[in-house]
């Protein structure tokens, strides 16, 4: 068992499609909570056998796009400091701010240094102790640990020119924040599985339970989300509302232990703004005061520049499933990969970007 | 950031590492899953393993195809 073959045999796969056509059901939408199943779903060519009376929506799970211009600006300002080294996922360089992207503020001289991983960062500053290594740190709960086990290690390793900006978000959050706004009707939401790997199972029980609505929480291989989208349109013709584990050999009902243990030791509950919902209360994490010494936003002051957003880009609509990509004006037009007005059209997660190079 | 893929643990030193993917091999983190053995696949995400993967299950998912074969017939 290799995890990946099997998951991608194409006989079963053929099984799944057969059964999936047959459903008849009529305008049903639903949501795709995060942007890797947005990718999957299109790259897969998913989309086009599922039956004609069903909609794919795109959510908020892609964390490149939900972070906000005022964090963006921040890291930014960050960047701009004496001697900060400013370290983050690749996967932010060309994403466009209130002013410009971290792409031209590098260009412009800034020491910006994209890693793989947090304990990369952590390593940066070990190796360049005249400068201070700024780590901004942009995910979910999927690498959140990560993140607290680096600042662990910082801790025990006494570095001290390495600090954190968190940009941290949690997404049962931001999902009940759309279902409680309820811009679209959603029949049935396909559950993200590696957050799920480290939260839990039961942290989605309130989405059957409070709006009554079926939840599958998947892996990424195609098999993976064809069997959960069979799994949800067998609730949605049975008029069911129930929590499914279609990815059990990663997700269990309390989640990794260790790792929430972890994340809980070293970040605690904040407010934080994401792109799309404005501040969402308890949304996001912080560095707990016990280390203050690696908080960057308690450690270095920078100016407050006024923070705008682009008034024709619409990501917010399309992170919150109120417009397909296709349907933002500037789809195609003024924004492109190549000169992206938005996020979504940037990251690899983005709904914008897949919708782009995928087709519809 | 959902973007982490399975791996096998090919050698371990406490919470340090390796393992194999398509014929590479890498370092990466075991913290957050102490009880991962060499043998084990694990899901591997920004240089951390996350969960170690159960084969049982996989197996018990990949065996809900049995299940469509009939529906198939």
């Amino acid at each position: 068992m290799k995890y990946i073959d099997e998951f991608r045999d194409q006989k079963k796969i053929q099984k799944v499609i057969n059964k999936i056509k047959d459903y008849s059901v009529h305008d049903i939408s639903l949501m795709e909570f995060c942007g890797g199943h947005t990718v999957a779903i299109l790259k897969y060519g998913i989309r086009q056998v599922m039956p004609a009376g069903v909609v794919m929506l795109s959510g908020p799970g892609c964390p490149i796009c939900v972070t906000d211009n005022s964090e963006l600006d921040k890291a930014m300002e960050y960047a701009m400091l004496d001697r900060v080294i400013l370290s983050t996922y690749g996967d932010m360089l060309r994403v466009p701010g209130s002013y410009k992207s971290l792409s031209q503020l590098k260009a412009e001289g800034a020491r910006v240094v994209f890693v793989y991983s947090p304990s990369d960062a952590l390593k940066l500053a070990k190796n360049n102790k005249e400068s201070i290594v700024i780590f901004f740190g942009v995910g979910f709960e999927t690498s959140a640990p990560a993140l607290a086990a680096t600042v662990l290690k910082a801790k025990s390793d006494r570095v001290d020119n390495f600090y954190v900006y968190s940009a941290l978000k949690l997404t049962p959050v931001a999902a009940r924040a759309i279902l409680h706004m309820a811009e679209v009707k959603i029949h049935g939401i396909l559950g993200p599985g590696h957050v799920t790997t480290i939260i839990g199972l039961d942290a989605w029980s309130f989405i059957p339970s409070e709006f009554n609505i079926p939840v599958v929480v998947s892996g990424f291989e195609p098999l993976d989300i064809l069997l959960s989208l069979d799994m949800l349109l067998t609730q949605v013709a049975k008029k069911k509302a129930h929590l499914e584990n279609e990815y059990a050999r990663s997700v269990t009902a309390q989640g990794n232990l260790k790792a929430l243990e972890i994340m809980y030791q070293v970040f605690e509950i904040k407010d934080c703004a994401w792109r799309g919902f404005g501040i969402l209360s308890k949304s996001g994490l912080k560095l707990k005061e016990e280390f203050s010494d690696f908080d960057a936003e308690k450690n270095f002051v920078i100016p407050l520049k006024p923070v705008h957003h682009n008034p024709g880009c619409k990501c917010a609509e399309v992170l919150r499933g109120v417009l397909t990509p296709s349907e933002c004006p500037l789809f195609k037009q003024a924004c492109t990969p190549a000169q992206p007005i938005g996020p979504c059209m940037v990251s690899p997660e983005g709904s914008c970007a897949a919708y782009y190079y995928y087709g519809k | 950031m959902c973007l982490a893929i399975p791996t096998k643990v090919v050698e371990k030193d406490g919470d340090r590492g390796i393992v194999e993917i398509g014929g590479v091999k890498k370092q990466i983190d075991l913290t957050l899953v102490p009880e991962a053995k060499i043998g084990d696949y694990v899901i591997l995400h920004v240089g951390f393993a996350l969960q170690v993967l159960d084969e049982e299950e996989a197996q018990k998912t990949l065996a809900l195809f049995e299940e469509l074969a009939h529906y198939n017939e």
